[in-house]
């Protein structure tokens, strides 16, 4: 049987930043992956570095999603450093479009209201419609405006994705697909992973499963409260650039193929695309940008968002510290974080530290509150 | 190289590559009168204008693109040869011109 002082369950964005994180502080972390076959919000997202409107109902995720947007450059410098893999992060601020005045200016108060209720400040700007157009030259006349700040990037998720697990490996941790956690029990001074490819022995556990958080998470005791959104996006052929900025729902990526897409649908675990959504996600691109109108669309597919009830991260820990729980829908964002002070803490003084409360499942709980 | 299996069931017809005039057989194949022409390459890739030419033959690896019709980036693979069309090769990124020529 294989064991180890950390395991790490869950090879996307989340769990392989956590094991890079553990590797990089010295550590021989194993993350535990499934196949090929898997609900994967790493490899169907859109790639945005999103800071602009999070936190809006939790302040501290505010807060949280500015750091980690702000520690994401030299993050990306220090994953190229590691690996020779460029994660395409880029940072020139994000447009926010806005089809209607009214939707402009309700959106212009909840970022002055989240700037004032948040200690991590981030800087924005309301522009109106011919601003707009003057700053962004391909932006269509539909749009009433925008919401821009220089806070928000883009990134690439299957390079990250790549760089994230590569440096895992080139830092000492090893990368083992093809073991879904089947079960885990408390066993002696740590916990036992069933796989189907035998069993793991960890002093440490790290819960990064993403969806499957919800199965593995009472387990241990643990509360993983998420269900999947579902988002369909569509991909282009390749253009000349046009769009060097972020913006809520278009992206286009540095080799020139655009992504859109915006759509959240309870659909249970159906990873499909309907024609609805499709034709109204592309409608809208065509309308914030006239010129995508002579674009061709190569691909469409649908993913799985992680969400939470109040679509804030969940940290938790079982009071023994054996076993922690780490449930986020911001992967790409968050990854900065993650790999970072997140790691510190579960190395230091675990999620029992203020600054996690907020984070805490208990939230959820209406009698507890 | 290649080596056609039908012959003459169909009429003659010219079409413009790259400026001049080929002749091909009408509802051919479009990637495959192409190959048979010495077009190459079909296209150089956006991300290291590394040259391509067909691969797959049925769809599927996007490597035949060209500019037919002042379309850019067709799959010619999934073309028949039709009297009068052009076909220009897919120099990296697609431009977006007559979009831009609107704004």
């Amino acid at each position: 049987m294989r064991s180890t002082q950390w395991a790490v369950i869950g090879g996307g964005i989340v769990g392989a930043a956590i094991a890079y994180g553990l590797a990089r502080a010295g550590e021989k972390p194993l993350l535990l992956d499934e196949g090929d076959v898997a609900h994967r919000a790493a490899r169907g997202n859109l790639g945005n570095v999103w800071v602009q409107g999070k936190g809006a109902a939790l302040p501290p995720y505010a807060d949280l999603s500015r750091r980690a947007a702000n520690d994401w450059a030299a993050f990306a410098e220090e994953l190229e450093k590691v690996t020779d893999i460029d994660v395409h992060f880029r940072r020139p601020g994000a447009f926010f479009l806005c089809f209607s005045p009214e939707e402009l200016e309700k959106r212009g108060a909840m970022m002055a209201r989240l700037n004032d209720a948040a200690t991590v400040k981030s800087r924005f700007e309301v522009l109106e419609g011919d601003e707009l157009r003057r700053r962004l030259p391909a932006a269509g006349p539909a749009l009433a405006g925008a919401i821009f700040s220089p806070d928000d990037g883009t990134a690439n998720p299957l390079r990250l994705l790549r760089a994230l697990i590569q440096g895992t490996v080139a830092l000492g941790g090893e990368y083992l697909p093809c073991r879904r956690a089947e079960n885990i029990t408390f066993t002696g001074n740590g916990v036992e992973i069933a796989t189907a490819m035998g069993s793991v022995r960890a002093e440490r556990v790290v819960l990064a499963a993403g969806l499957g958080n919800a199965r593995l998470a009472p387990l241990l005791g643990l509360d993983a409260p998420v269900r999947p959104v579902r988002g369909q996006i569509l991909v282009t052929e390749k253009v000349r650039p046009f769009l060097d900025c972020g913006t809520n729902f278009v992206r286009q990526t540095v080799e020139g193929g655009c992504v859109f897409g915006e759509s959240s649908e309870e659909a249970g675990f159906d990873e499909g695309t309907t024609l609805p959504v499709l034709r109204e996600t592309a409608a809208r691109a065509v309308a914030a940008f006239p010129l995508l109108r002579h674009v061709q669309v190569v691909r469409a597919w649908g993913a799985l968002r992680i969400m939470s009830p109040d679509g804030a991260p969940i940290y938790q820990q079982t009071q023994d510290g054996r076993a922690f729980l780490v449930s986020v829908h911001s992967g790409v964002t968050l990854s900065s974080f993650h790999a970072g002070p997140l790691v510190e803490t579960l190395m230091g003084e675990g999620f029992s530290t203020p600054a996690y409360h907020p984070f805490s499942p208990e939230r959820f709980h209406v009698q507890a509150a | 190289m290649f080596r056609r299996l039908e012959t003459g069931a169909r009429g003659r017809v010219t079409v413009n590559v790259d400026g001049r005039p080929v002749e091909m057989e009408e509802g051919a194949n479009l990637a495959a009168a192409l190959l048979e022409a010495g077009f190459s390459p079909f296209r150089t890739t956006p991300a290291s204008g590394a040259p391509r030419e067909p691969y797959c033959m049925m769809g599927v690896c996007f490597d035949c693109l060209a500019i037919v019709d002042n379309v850019p980036n067709r799959q010619t693979c999934l073309e028949r040869v039709r009297a009068g069309m052009t076909v220009e090769i897919q120099d990296g990124a697609a431009a977006v011109a007559k979009a831009e020529e609107e704004l």
